[in-house]
């Protein structure tokens, strides 16, 4: 060990360390909100909604430079909360308002429905609401007790936290603890990528990408549910038993700025941002 | 250590190359302290994060509870864990011979055209993406083993996967220390009329022996760490697996299936899986620098 001098000099960068430390930290963690913007926005609520909101944001700020659009996640109960007390402009909120949530304005800019979907060779046609529970919570193993081929099932679920794995579960009432699953997967590709390369799996994923998948060969087909087809058309009228509007809600009526966004996310010049992220748009006139 | 630094400090230096020394001596010191600084900082920043859920959650509970059900307040982490292990232990065993068996072929066996060209392709598979190894696995591997035994997306899968994925960074680094073999040694043992597999056992693979499992280390994080391909092959099932064809989960998947959508308490609990991924490194390589010091012992 070299002499006093190089002690001094270890607590002397022992210090420079801790500066550092704290500097990257503040940089990285808690990135302070912009400054100098004329006119600020700020979004938060469903994470389903968030993405979509952030394409939309940098396509509203590049038409309009003057403004600021911040958009956070934290649920649909997080916008419902924040329009309520004030601290956000618009909350995101990934199904239709509760009955005591009438007293707020929402905005529908989208639809999202969720299909099952098997593979191409499979000859089941349809399954009840009940028989899609059995298979999922295990009673049912086997494809010839629902009338089809002597072949196990292979039960494809969501990881938890994704929105479709809620809605699904929603329209079943079940709990995700009730599931008994032989392939978890995250996004909807992998789904699609799961069910096309098993002739047994049973998965579900969002419509606008199976239906895209289909019509690009992939040996999937979409079920019916309810005996309603599973389309984007029939989600677009509001039939599909298995889908949700995606809200944007605010206090009051819009005013501003707040009114321009929110015909601007409405609007058909965003169309393609909405079926970008499999989103059924919606037509206002 | 202290040894090497007085083998290098000459009594006889001049002014000049003083103030060049101390310069370089405070230059390095920085760079090295600041590479030590990230990791630590890393380790940090993933103790403030889990900190919500350590906090609410008792410790226990991460390995009792009785699933991994973040949403409905149930974190379970234990078989994620034991599901990361085997996959790569299960790879580790498959890719050690393997790799060393390809080095042992570069440096002794093959011709130098041969040996070229197959080290050329060794680097090669070392440079393909994970990702692209994944959509093979989701595509290719995971329906023949379907057919084998359903549902396919299984623990098997994923240690083929990683097999092939740190089959390079064992061969590679293998290679390296097999080249580093001093040529007395070898041509000593072949002038005393030694055969070649027994210079390969008695002499080559002795002496190239540290950088050898320094290799296998080194892969063995890459295996634990490994993300998108595993996450695309396993079928990411939280559940202690029977048998190889048992669908798992891996402590990255995890993270990387559940993060974006993840709030308050989970959020924090996929935190606390990166702590315990980064911990098992951390025990890994230290248990890397134990068996380097015992060996010199």
């Amino acid at each position: 060990m070299p002499g006093g001098e190089a002690k001094s000099v270890k607590i002397l960068s022992a210090t420079h360390y801790v500066m550092f430390a704290t500097a990257l930290l503040l940089g990285s963690g808690w990135s302070p909100s912009g400054h100098g913007a004329s006119q600020k926005l700020v979004l938060t609520g469903a994470s389903t909604i968030a993405p979509l909101a952030g394409e939309l944001a940098r396509r509203f700020e590049s038409l309009h430079p003057a403004t600021r659009i911040d958009v956070q996640t934290g649920g649909s109960a997080r916008g419902i909360n924040d329009v309520r007390n004030g601290v956000a402009d618009i909350g995101m909120v990934s199904r239709a308002l509760k009955p005591e949530e009438r007293g707020l304005h929402a905005h529908a800019i989208a639809l999202d429905g969720v299909g099952i979907i098997l593979h191409g060779s499979n000859p089941i046609a349809a399954l009840r609401r009940q028989q899609i529970i059995d298979i999922y919570t295990g009673k049912i193993v086997n494809w010839k007790d629902v009338g089809g081929q002597d072949a196990r099932i292979t039960v494809v679920n969501k990881a938890e936290g994704r929105s479709t794995l809620e809605l699904f579960l929603s329209y079943l009432k079940l709990k995700n603890s009730d599931i008994r699953p032989h392939v978890i997967i995250g996004d909807n590709v992998q789904g699609i990528k799961t069910v096309a390369g098993n002739t047994n799996a049973i998965g579900y994923v969002s419509i606008g990408t199976a239906e895209y998948e289909t019509g690009h060969g992939t040996p999937i087909k979409l079920l019916p549910l309810d005996s309603i087809t599973a389309s984007v058309a029939s989600v677009r009228n509001g039939t599909f038993p298995l889908s949700r509007p995606l809200n944007l809600v605010t206090r009051g009526m819009p005013k501003g700025l707040v009114r321009d966004f929110i015909k601007f996310a409405r609007s058909e010049q965003v169309h393609d941002l909405v079926k970008a992220q499999y989103f059924v748009p919606i037509s206002v006139r | 250590m202290i040894w090497s630094k007085r083998n290098i400090s000459s009594p006889s230096a001049s002014a000049e190359t003083v103030s060049m020394d101390t310069l370089m001596h405070y230059l390095l010191r920085t760079a090295a302290g600041l590479s030590a600084t990230v990791v630590l900082l890393i380790l940090l920043f993933l103790a403030f994060e889990s900190w919500p859920a350590l906090r609410h959650i008792s410790l226990a509970r991460f390995f009792t509870d009785p699933s991994w059900h973040p949403v409905e307040g149930m974190y379970n982490l234990a078989p994620m864990l034991s599901g990361t292990l085997s996959a790569a232990s299960g790879a580790l065993l498959l890719a050690t011979p393997l790799g060393v068996a390809s080095a042992l072929f570069i440096a002794y066996y093959a011709s130098p055209r041969t040996a070229g060209i197959y080290r050329r392709l060794v680097e090669l598979l070392a440079g393909i993406p994970s990702v692209v190894f994944g959509f093979w696995g989701l595509t290719t591997l995971v329906p023949l083993i379907n057919q084998l035994h359903p549902p396919g997306a299984s623990l098997l899968a994923g240690i083929l996967i990683l097999t092939l994925m740190i089959l390079p960074t064992i061969a590679l680094t293998a290679h390296a220390a097999l080249l580093g073999v001093p040529g007395e040694y070898l041509r000593g043992a072949a002038a005393l009329g030694i055969s070649r597999w027994g210079i390969i056992r008695g002499v080559a693979l002795p002496s190239a022996k540290t950088g050898i499992v320094a290799g296998v280390m080194l892969a063995a994080g890459r295996a634990i760490g490994e993300t998108m391909a595993v996450l695309m092959v396993t079928g990411n099932v939280v559940q202690h697996a029977g048998s190889l064809f048992d669908p798992v989960r891996t402590l990255a998947a995890n993270i990387a299936l559940e993060m974006a959508y993840a709030m308050d308490n989970h959020r924090a609990a996929l935190f606390v899986s990166g702590l315990t991924l980064m911990l098992l490194v951390m025990a890994l390589s230290g248990m890397a620098g134990w068996l380097g010091r015992s060996r010199h012992v």
